[in-house]
């Protein structure tokens, strides 16, 4: 009698609380038309990236609590794995601002395929060099000094600089990607946004790839201006050391092989085609033969190097070299074996039709940018300058590790989730009807 | 930006005198409040503004020879390696005296200047710098210590040159007299290994001695004009002042 009379719920107001009510909810962020994993399997793809993630906070947070004495750097080797890691994903991160130079400013329609992707990555990259910087200084809430007290003759500063506003433009052009989320297009806000955002987007380009050039110089020149270091020390062009020219094309190089890479590889963990094979060997095409102009002028600036300025500060040409660990191996690896075979294999049509070769010749440039940023953190540090001095040996704490793969797997989710819910490759749909 | 210094105050170590007894990195760390190591310290990662070295000719006794050199910053004139660098000004080269200091409360932590520095004359705080229990009241009330993050190095015992400065003020001159300013390390030395003052001034001892033959300066050939010379009658501490190696592939730790 009583629960005749208590009033009941509607069915229609109670929330979804099974599984199968939140599968149907999440399906319906994925974009129309793009198959992707269950959700289950998404989440467990996720999880061992959320345990570093979260190992790596914990290492971040005692270097934030307690100071960097939690590293294994010291006063001899200030810089270490951080540093090094912040210049090779910048420079990876350099597909971004090609990829849409070659898009919005050179109007290359075929890169249409991989802009989304190259701006998701460059973001990833952008971020994450920013994050790892912030641990990596002494006093991090002091960063914004640089703006207020900036010294213009500093490297630094135009580092500080440019990467700040790029990753805003960055930031900004990866906002319509994320709009453009078929749950998110139901806000009518956002439509106009999105369709605003797209209107300024050859400006941001242009801007992105003016503060792009400026800032992967400048990593070069942090280096090639030490001359109380003469192993990375060069000579100036203009008002630039020779390393600055180096960094932009290495990066402008190595960036759409990293572009290219990324895709290949989502292909394969996808088990999807999602980019046309002649947009891959387009990517390959332009990597190629900004590597093999870079590796003649490399080879230039070496040469001047070991002919001008070894012999005006003082120093024998191959005393650099003297460390086996540390050999003329390193040069020949550097500028042949991770230089010039890519570049060569990348520049060659036929062999730009292999996907294995191309893949792999992506794989070698990307590798030989790393490389490089390698050889001018470690080796211009691990280098004795005074005559009581030895080589120096340094290897990370399992802080510095942690950190490092912390910066890896928030790449890892963030492209995961933009790739789940976002159109990062815009032939996919269409590879898929065919 | 080069500046014009009013003066230029360096100095002149004489390595044939230094006995290498470290009194002199301890008087500086007592005037400038240089917190005691941590305990998982290491020579690499502990901070001494001036760090003696030992530097050998490699040969068997009866040949064998070494001499300690006192190694400070060395306060580079020319294009100072780290004042350039440093992304915030917080490294400066003062006009009235040459001397190249380090503003802590202004460093960002980002260690740019110890990389830049040839001489590892750059120390970092790596951890808070702590003081046994009462100790703290020992401390020098005239030199700030400084806080975790930061990077420090030797500034020619800034606060005695501004009570120098402050003195001659309140006596009615413009300029200290060189008598009243002498860094901690200059004044501990039992051996009188250190001489200290104005290097522009030709009548100072330290300007003369400088001028000698066997004068010379680390790495000079790196062009960063450093205003700390050192000299020694021994040939061979001379030729590897330049950069080359010790023949016995050692390190100049003192252990």
């Amino acid at each position: 009698m009583i629960e005749q009379t208590l009033p009941r719920l509607p069915v229609e107001s109670a929330p979804a609380h099974t599984i199968r009510d939140w599968k149907a909810m999440e399906k319906k962020w994925i974009p129309r038309g793009l198959p992707r994993c269950s959700p289950g399997r998404f989440y467990a793809w996720l999880a061992p990236w959320l345990l570093l993630l979260a190992i790596g906070a914990y290492a971040m947070y005692l270097c934030f609590a307690e100071g960097l004495q939690h590293t294994n750097m010291d006063n001899r080797f200030a810089f270490g794995l951080w540093i090094y890691l912040d210049l090779t994903v910048i420079a990876l991160g350099a597909g971004a601002f090609f990829t849409g130079f070659l898009f919005y400013i050179l109007r290359w329609k075929e890169m249409t395929a991989v802009i989304n992707a190259a701006v998701v990555l460059g973001f990833i990259c952008y971020s994450s060099a920013i994050a790892i910087l912030l641990v990596d200084i002494g006093q991090p809430l002091r960063a914004w000094f640089t703006f207020w007290h900036p010294n213009v003759h500093s490297m630094l500063t135009e580092v500080t600089f440019c990467l700040s506003c790029y990753l805003t433009v960055l930031a900004i052009e990866y906002l319509p990607v994320l709009l453009k989320n078929r749950k998110l297009r139901q806000v009518p806000l956002f439509l106009v946004f999105e369709y605003e955002l797209h209107r300024v987007m050859p400006v941001l380009a242009g801007v992105g790839t003016f503060l792009s050039f400026f800032h992967q110089g400048s990593l070069g020149g942090l280096y090639g201006v030490l001359h109380g270091r003469p192993f990375a020390f060069r000579e100036a062009l203009g008002i630039w050391p020779t390393t600055f020219f180096l960094f932009i094309l290495s990066a402008a190089a190595a960036g759409p092989s990293f572009v290219l890479l990324m895709a290949r590889l989502t292909q394969f963990l996808s088990r999807k085609q999602l980019v046309r094979a002649e947009v891959f060997a387009q990517l390959g095409k332009v990597s190629g033969t900004l590597l093999l102009f870079y590796v003649l002028l490399k080879t230039l600036d070496t040469m001047l190097w070991i002919n001008r300025i070894y012999p005006q500060t003082g120093f024998s040409p191959y005393s650099f070299y003297a460390e086996p660990s540390f050999g003329t191996w390193v040069l020949l690896l550097e500028i042949i074996g991770l230089g010039l075979v890519p570049a060569l294999f990348l520049v060659n049509p036929r062999m730009r039709e292999k996907p294995w070769v191309l893949t792999l010749m992506a794989f070698l440039a990307c590798s030989g940018v790393a490389f490089n940023r390698f050889v001018m953190t470690v080796q211009t540090l691990a280098l004795p300058t005074l005559p009581f001095d030895r080589f120096l040996r340094y290897v990370p704490s399992w802080q510095e590790v942690a950190a490092f793969l912390a910066v890896l797997a928030y790449g890892v989710l963030l492209y995961s989730f933009s790739f789940r819910y976002a159109t990062l490759f815009p032939q996919e749909r269409d590879l898929r009807n065919q | 930006m080069e500046q014009k210094n009013k003066a230029r105050y360096g100095m002149v170590v004489d390595l044939d005198r230094c006995t290498g007894c470290g009194n002199c990195m301890m008087a500086c760390a007592v005037e400038n409040n240089l917190a005691p190591a941590e305990k998982k310290a290491n020579d690499r990662t502990g901070i001494t503004w001036m760090r003696v070295y030992a530097m050998n000719n490699g040969k068997a006794f009866p040949a064998a020879e070494t001499v300690f050199v006192p190694m400070a910053c060395q306060q580079c004139d020319k294009e100072t390696p780290c004042i350039a660098v440093c992304p915030q000004n917080a490294v400066d080269r003062d006009p009235g005296s040459g001397i190249v200091g380090q503003v802590p409360q202004r460093c960002l932590g980002c260690r740019y200047c110890m990389t830049a520095c040839p001489y590892h004359a750059r120390y970092f705080n790596w951890s808070d710098p702590s003081w046994p229990a009462g100790m703290e009241k020992a401390l020098n009330p005239d030199v700030a210590p400084r806080m975790r993050g930061v990077a420090e190095k030797c500034n020619f015992c800034h606060g005695r040159w501004h009570a120098a400065r402050a003195r001659a003020a309140a006596q009615g001159r413009s300029e200290p007299d060189p008598a009243d300013y002498i860094p901690a390390c200059v004044e501990s030395c039992p051996s009188r290994a250190i001489l200290f003052g104005n290097l522009d001034d030709a009548g100072s001892e330290v300007a003369k001695a400088c001028q000698e033959g066997n004068c010379f300066r680390f790495l000079a050939r790196l062009d960063t004009e450093s205003k700390v010379y050192y000299r020694s009658a021994k040939p061979w501490v001379r030729e590897m002042a330049e950069g080359n190696r010790m023949p016995s592939g050692k390190d100049g730790n003192l252990s």
